[in-house]
């Protein structure tokens, strides 16, 4: 890739139990020899550490939440537009996309190119849906209910619902529930963060996999890099996972983007039982925070998305490489009060790349 | 306990499971389907090398008896039970 393009990425947060994906991101299209362009990190904390990291972004700035409304968000990147000249913009984070994938057309408007699903591929994807697409493609689900009220817990055992099971958010988080007064408690929490209406889900023993792979909008799923989860962190995101090569999995997940003809990026969780049986647990509307052993292995996804967004060749992917581990670790950076003031009171700054200090 | 019965069906996990293992000189194993490692000893390497070749039980345990000072009977039962490990590691 030998124009200089600007991209901007979302997702700049990575509190070590629930990491965003937008650093990996841009560290894969970083340290990608193809890759000779600016990154815009974009957060919605002013601790969100990739808004002060300038070896992966050029620049950091705040985004208003989801919940701020369309003129916020769209006034915000307006002026961040008018100074970064940002041609590609790659949302990472599940609770952005509905507003962004509806907001496509004022985005493109403002000279950001997406590479997103459509609403209705959006929609066909959620949560509250997994079992009617996971039957279209062929694989288990386990059984999801969606409630708007606690009382469900109350009788949830006459309806065939025992202990434990788990509750989750439309958008996102997931907690594993032991007893009604669990339940109650995860589900007025999830519901204050992520609304109506919340789901159930019942408990699948077995190991996590995960794959994640882009989808060009014409059926056809891209560079597929599949995991097994390792290690997880308290809240069960990966922190440290081994590639495979299952083409269970593949077709599987090949059927799931096929059936939706996906369009961008996406993330499939699996649960595996013992017989090798897989469960369709959720699919992700974005890269995994664990994007950057799409690299590892080969093939640079956030790369292949880039070139898709632009309309440009694919780069080629590598023959899939199994046995490459990541192991993911903490680590803190140093700023200084002068840079959290620019972030918080001017709404980001600009960065500078470490080796340009030597 | 180990008899006839016992080795009459193939105890081990299909071929195309065991041919797939990546297998070092120090006995750790990699599983690229399931992603599963784990170790095995000198006996558990050689067994398993004999496997990705053939899972047919008795030529494995003619090389073993040859190998090991070892009553037939108390081969086929080690032999029995390392089969039953393996298809908990890499599937059945």
């Amino acid at each position: 890739m030998s124009d200089e393009i600007t991209v901007a990425i979302t997702g700049m947060n990575a509190k070590p139990d629930n990491p965003g994906p937008g650093l990996a991101v841009a560290r894969c299209l970083r340290e990608s020899p193809d890759f000779n362009g600016r990154i815009i990190g974009l957060g919605y904390d002013g601790l969100d550490p990739g808004l002060y990291l300038g070896e992966f972004c050029d620049a950091g700035y705040i985004l208003p939440y989801p919940s701020s409304g369309d003129e916020a968000l769209l006034g915000t990147l307006k002026t961040i537009q008018e100074k970064e000249k940002i041609d590609v913009f790659i949302p990472c984070l599940d609770a952005e996309l509905p507003n962004l994938v509806r907001l496509r057309p004022s985005l493109e408007e403002m000279g950001l190119t997406v590479f997103l699903p459509t609403p209705e591929q959006l929609r066909l994807r959620n949560k509250d849906r997994l079992k009617e697409l996971a039957d279209h493609a062929g694989i288990e689900s386990p059984e999801t209910k969606s409630i708007t009220s606690a009382g469900f817990f109350y009788k949830c055992q006459e309806q065939g619902w025992s202990f434990p099971f788990v509750v989750k958010g439309l958008f996102y988080d997931a907690q594993i529930v032991n007893s009604t007064e669990e339940a109650t408690e995860a589900f007025r929490r999830i519901a204050a963060a992520w609304g109506f209406p919340v789901l159930v889900q019942k408990l699948i023993k077995g190991e996590e996999y995960n794959l994640t792979a882009v989808g060009d909008g014409e059926g056809n799923m891209l560079g597929a890099v599949m995991m097994k989860k390792m290690a997880v962190t308290s809240k069960g995101k990966a922190w440290a996972g081994i590639s495979i090569d299952d083409k269970t999995l593949y077709d599987a997940s090949a059927a799931l983007v096929k059936a939706i003809s996906w369009r961008g990026p996406l993330e499939v969780e699996v649960m595996r039982d013992r017989h090798g049986i897989y469960q369709l647990i959720e699919i992700n509307p974005r890269f995994p925070a664990w994007i950057y052993l799409s690299a590892g292995v080969g093939r640079n996804l956030p790369l292949a998305l880039l070139q898709l967004a632009l309309g440009k060749p694919l780069p080629e992917f590598d023959d899939t490489r199994t046995g490459k581990m990541f192991i993911r670790y903490a680590e803190e950076t140093i700023t200084s009060i002068n840079e959290f003031e620019d972030v918080m009171m001017k709404g980001g700054h600009s960065l500078t790349r470490p080796q340009d200090n030597k | 306990m180990t008899s006839n019965e016992d080795m009459n069906s193939n105890p081990f996990p299909p071929l195309s499971n065991l041919q797939r293992l990546a297998i070092s000189e120090s006995g750790f194993v990699f599983d690229p389907v399931s992603g599963h490692n784990f170790t095995v000893n000198e006996t558990g390497l050689s067994i398993l090398r004999l496997l990705q070749k053939d899972t047919d039980v008795e030529p494995i345990l003619s090389q073993l008896s040859n190998d090991y000072d070892a009553s037939l009977r108390d081969i086929e039962r080690d032999v029995i039970e390392f089969a039953s490990v393996l298809r908990d590691f890499v599937g059945d």
